[in-house]
């Protein structure tokens, strides 16, 4: 169609087909829109029909939040309900890492408010180390009233920190008790492992602090009591809005010792400067009356986590406090060996009690001379007098007659070389020498020369304070061995039920009773003419005791140990042992005294002072002297 | 027998009124207000305060309605050139909120110039291409892209991505029914796709972030893809009937963020489901429906277009938001439109239904 013709009518029709052609474009675009909506409604469907049960099920956890309620920790008392580990309420600072822009400024606008520790810092430092950054960890623990008040009116100026009442554990008596009680710590990853395989993390969830030492480790399942639950609504920065249901913690059992705190007191203070260990033993039960390693340490440090530099100083220390010399201390026994190696050539019969040797001064054997500390010998030498002089070449030649299986045998009864089975951690077994044993260990014979010193508790021999003691215990008791333990009974506090732990006696040796009298005898005098005749001058009671000195170095058999003249950590460590009343022990112990010299002036004051308390209730008027 | 003098000024008042809109326009508020007592807590000054934002955003509708659309031609040209004004003003001394600078000081209020450009490009475009009607060529719409493209890249440099992007696509509706040939559609559509790693590299962290937590909500759950997963969750959880009025617990428990404004939809989809989801598109499609009727019975160019960008933009901004709350698009701060809390956005969608009206009644009247 010429274009020219029809001007006006082109303009309309074009008109007309830019309408057709807007119109046609609107039309892709409501398909557009209906295409997207029906996306939209495929998703809807997807989402709401076919998702319900998954965004369900997101939306409850979402929304219900199981707490737990942590349990109230058992308390642990003394056979007098003298506190020795308890709970108190106090408030603590805690900070919410992930809550806080700045962690450093916060911390120092807090210590502008409230005093802040060198020490907290550091602890906290290494608890941020550890944590999870949304964990509230504390940066200082037990507020005054002063601070808490101080620290309400500037709380708005330091979000993500928070006082929150909690319950502390204090061991009121301190480095006393630290390596008995033991203490509670914060749960580390390898003890969630731990509690994760017993299938006791459960438990656990409200919980920040477990048993790491001590009665707290051993007995932490009594203890820690169980957590209980509250089912709360909650929004979403975790705030509970109202609370769905709630099940009470049941807390933890409380625990009653053997342990006399008072005598531990006298013990533990009787060691004066001086490092040791004393574990003393009702003989009838197996129940321990004292338990001492000495230094100690202050086992509240460790509650919060100990800070790095008082672990550093702890644990460098020439002192060792961090050691339990008590129960995994090892010493040779020395003399305090030989009552038991009177007992076994009795029982094997290679001894009668009346039956003398001559004593030169020295046992010769494969041309050694074995020497007696006695220049010149004791002369004409029964059991008797072997043990109130002790005289080492009546043992040394005990030693040779019996030979190194039949000691180890007969030791083995009255619990040297093994675990005492105490309820404690961390025991260790000491050493019982025997050619099976060295065979094992080095994996050569036993030569018969090494028999000698060990009929003087010298040689491999090396036995925890804890086993003297038990053996101590088992003597005085005639030969019926008891199982050591500190805990009396378990109280719940609910039920008010009381579990006794039943002494259980685990072995009657069958001494027979004139041969156990014989060295009973013995050791009598030991302590009213003998080695141990001036510790107890004018006792009212009669004990019972044997001297001892191990050797911590070496010397040779020729030459003479002269005290002065050796390095105070290279002298000799001095031990006692001990039983009282003689007619009906009602207490046995073991002393050691790390290089103090002779038994005699250093272990055997410090068993005295000890019976003195526990028979008479004699309170010591200051720590046992050399002198 | 005339109607009483009540009922004739009544009519008189609504002549320039469009039935359907109002209706689908008050059915979505009602909606809007009772979805809003639920994601305010029922705390009714919110509401009252959302019922006078209403208010308001009728009495602008009822203006807009009563202009005829020529005199908005003439205002194009010029509130374009403001807005441009502005947008520059914003890049040289705007004020930087949370890391973007999108607010002009103007001595006693700050304002969002980008706010004005949803309405001024439109506008503008509409006006630009009714001006060459007679010849239109490829020329015009290279200008047309010039004008697109200059407001959209000062916004974009804010950085507001969600916001160009929104006005980008109201220009685009604009270019689009414009009559843009389809062999360059095409063309344009391909090279986009080529160029998206160059924009990707362009994009600042958080923007991609929001786009890599689309992908992946878990990766980021307490960062940005806090508000995608709660809701989604809060959309699946409501199921088929939803968990009833007041009972949505994501919604309660303050889980979804910002539930009153950008996220109303998620306490919609939780407390009605999937039922309610049906309803409300059905009420978006109607009004949606009666707003593309206007457009296609649009006398002049300006109108077809100027309808068209209003209807589509509405559209956009519907399906940004359920898109977005529904967890298949990128977090972008869209309401949704009447049912948000929020007087801005109701006010200029009202507005834009205001010159809807306004461009279907005027298109009959005599002295036009």
């Amino acid at each position: 169609m010429p274009k020219q013709f029809i001007n006006a009518g082109v303009e309309i029709r074009d008109a007309e087909q830019e309408l057709q052609r807007f119109r046609y474009r609107l039309g892709i675009l409501s398909i557009f829109i209906l295409s997207l909506f029906c996306l939209l409604i495929i998703r809807f469907i997807y989402l709401q029909i076919f998702q319900k049960e998954h965004y369900t099920t997101l939306a409850e956890s979402n929304r219900i939040s199981v707490l737990p309620i942590a349990p109230h920790r058992g308390v642990i008392v003394d056979r007098n309900g003298i506190m020795l580990a308890h709970n108190y309420s106090a408030y603590t600072l805690e900070i919410t890492p992930n809550k806080v822009e700045d962690l450093e400024s916060t911390i120092n606008a807090l210590a502008a408010i409230v005093e802040i520790t060198p020490r907290d810092r550091r602890r906290f430092k290494k608890l941020l180390g550890e944590s999870k950054r949304f964990e509230s960890l504390p940066i200082r623990n037990r507020l005054t009233d002063d601070e808490i008040a101080r620290f309400a009116a500037n709380r708005y100026r330091l979000p993500g920190v928070e006082a929150k009442a909690r319950l502390f554990r204090q061991y009121p008596q301190g480095d006393m008790f630290s390596h008995v009680i033991g203490h509670i710590g914060r749960i580390n990853t390898r003890e969630i492992e731990q509690l994760s395989d017993d299938g006791r993390l459960a438990n656990y969830r409200g919980s920040d602090y477990i048993g790491k030492a001590g009665l707290e480790q051993s007995y932490e399942q009594y203890l820690h009591g169980t957590t209980g639950v509250e089912e709360v609504e909650v929004d979403s920065g975790g705030r509970a809005v109202r609370t769905l249901s709630r099940s009470a913690p049941i807390s933890g059992n409380n625990l009653t010792l053997h342990l006399d705190a008072r005598l531990q007191e006298v013990a533990y203070n009787a060691f004066g400067d001086r490092r040791g260990a004393l574990v003393a033993i009702d003989p009838a039960t197996g129940g321990v009356l004292a338990f001492v390693s000495k230094p100690g340490f202050d086992p509240n440090l460790f509650v919060d986590n100990i800070d790095p530099q008082s672990w550093t100083e702890l644990n460098t220390s020439i002192n060792k406090p961090l050691l339990n010399r008590a129960l995994a201390g090892t010493y040779p026994p020395g003399s305090t060996f030989k009552p038991f190696m009177a007992l076994a050539g009795l029982f094997y019969g290679k001894r009668t009690p009346q039956q003398a040797i001559s004593d030169p001064g020295y046992f010769m054997f494969g041309g050694h001379r074995f020497r007696d500390d006695k220049e010149g010998g004791h002369g004409a030498v029964n059991l008797f007098q072997s043990l109130v002089v002790s005289c080492d070449t009546y043992y040394y030649m005990l030693a040779n007659d019996l030979g190194i299986d039949a000691i180890a045998n007969f030791m083995t009864l009255f619990g040297f070389g093994s675990k005492t089975g105490i309820d404690l951690k961390g025991e260790a077994s000491g050493i019982l020498p025997s050619s099976e044993w060295k065979q094992r260990r080095f994996k050569q014979k036993w030569f018969p020369g090494e028999t000698i010193s060990v009929g003087i508790g010298q040689g491999y021999n090396s036995y925890t304070p804890l086993q003297l003691a038990v053996a101590t215990a088992t003597l005085a008791n005639n030969g019926i061995a008891f199982k050591p333990h500190i805990v009396n009974h378990v109280e719940n506090i609910q039920t008010k039920a009381k579990t006794v732990i039943e002494p259980s006696p685990t072995r009657d040796l069958q001494l027979k009773p004139e041969h156990l009298e014989a060295v009973k005898q013995a050791m009598i005098a030991v302590n009213k003419e003998g080695t141990g005749s001036r510790a107890f001058i004018d006792a009212p009671y009669s004990s019972a005791g044997k001297t001892g000195t191990a050797q911590v170095i070496a010397i040779k058999q020729d030459s003479k140990y002269i005290e002065s003249q050796v390095a105070e950590r290279h002298r000799d460590h001095a031990l006692f042992i001990a039983y009282a009343p003689t007619e009906k022990p009602k207490i046995a112990l073991a002393v050691i005294v790390e290089n103090a010299g002779f038994g005699a002036r250093a272990a055997a004051p410090i068993a005295r002072l000890v019976l003195d308390y526990y028979l008479l209730g004699k309170l010591p008027k200051q720590p046992a002297t050399d002198e | 027998m005339s109607p009483p003098l009540f009922q004739r000024i009544l009519q008189y008042l609504a002549r320039h009124l469009d039935r359907g809109l109002i209706i689908g326009l008050i059915m979505l508020m009602a909606t809007g207000l009772i979805v809003l007592t639920s994601a305010s807590n029922g705390n009714y000054m919110r509401v009252l305060s959302q019922l006078l934002n209403m208010t308001v955003a009728f009495a602008v509708m009822w203006g807009f309605a009563n202009i005829p659309p020529h005199y908005l031609m003439r205002l194009a040209l010029p509130l374009f050139m403001i807005a441009c004004g502005l947008l520059l003003g914003v890049a040289v001394a705007g004020d930087v909120v949370n890391g973007a600078r999108r607010w002009l000081h103007l001595g006693v209020t700050r304002i969002q110039p980008s706010e004005l450009m949803k309405i001024a490009l439109p506008l503008m475009l509409a006006w630009y291409f009714n001006r060459h009607e007679a010849s239109l060529n490829t020329r015009n719409y290279i200008t047309a892209a010039l004008i697109l493209l200059f407001p959209v890249l000062l916004i974009a440099r804010q950085p507001d991505l969600g916001t160009a992007l929104l006005i980008m696509a109201s220009g685009c509706y604009v270019i689009f029914l414009a009559g843009l040939s389809w062999r360059i559609i095409a063309g344009l559509a391909i090279s986009g796709v080529a160029s998206l790693p160059f924009l990707w590299s362009k994009m600042h962290d958080y923007q991609q972030q929001r786009i890599l937590t689309l992908l992946d909500p878990s990766e980021d759950p307490l960062g940005s893809g806090y508000h995608t997963i709660q809701s989604t969750i809060a959309v699946g959880s409501g199921g088929i009937l939803g968990k009833g009025w007041m009972n949505g617990t994501q919604t309660h428990l303050d889980f979804i963020p910002e539930r009153t404004t950008d996220f109303i939809f998620a306490v919609f989809a939780e407390e009605f489901g999937l039922f309610g989801n049906l309803i409300l598109i059905t009420l978006f499609l109607f009004l949606i429906a009666r707003a593309l009727v206007i457009t296609s019975e649009a006398t002049t160019l300006f109108n077809r277009l100027l309808a068209g960008a209003i209807t589509m933009t509405f559209f956009t901004y519907v399906f940004v938001n359920m898109g977005m709350v529904s967890g298949i698009l990128p977090v972008v701060g869209v309401p949704l439109p009447l049912i948000s809390y929020g007087g801005t956005s109701l006010v200029s969608i009202c507005l834009g239904f205001g010159i809807l009206m306004s461009i279907h009644s005027h298109k009959r009247l005599p002295n036009y």
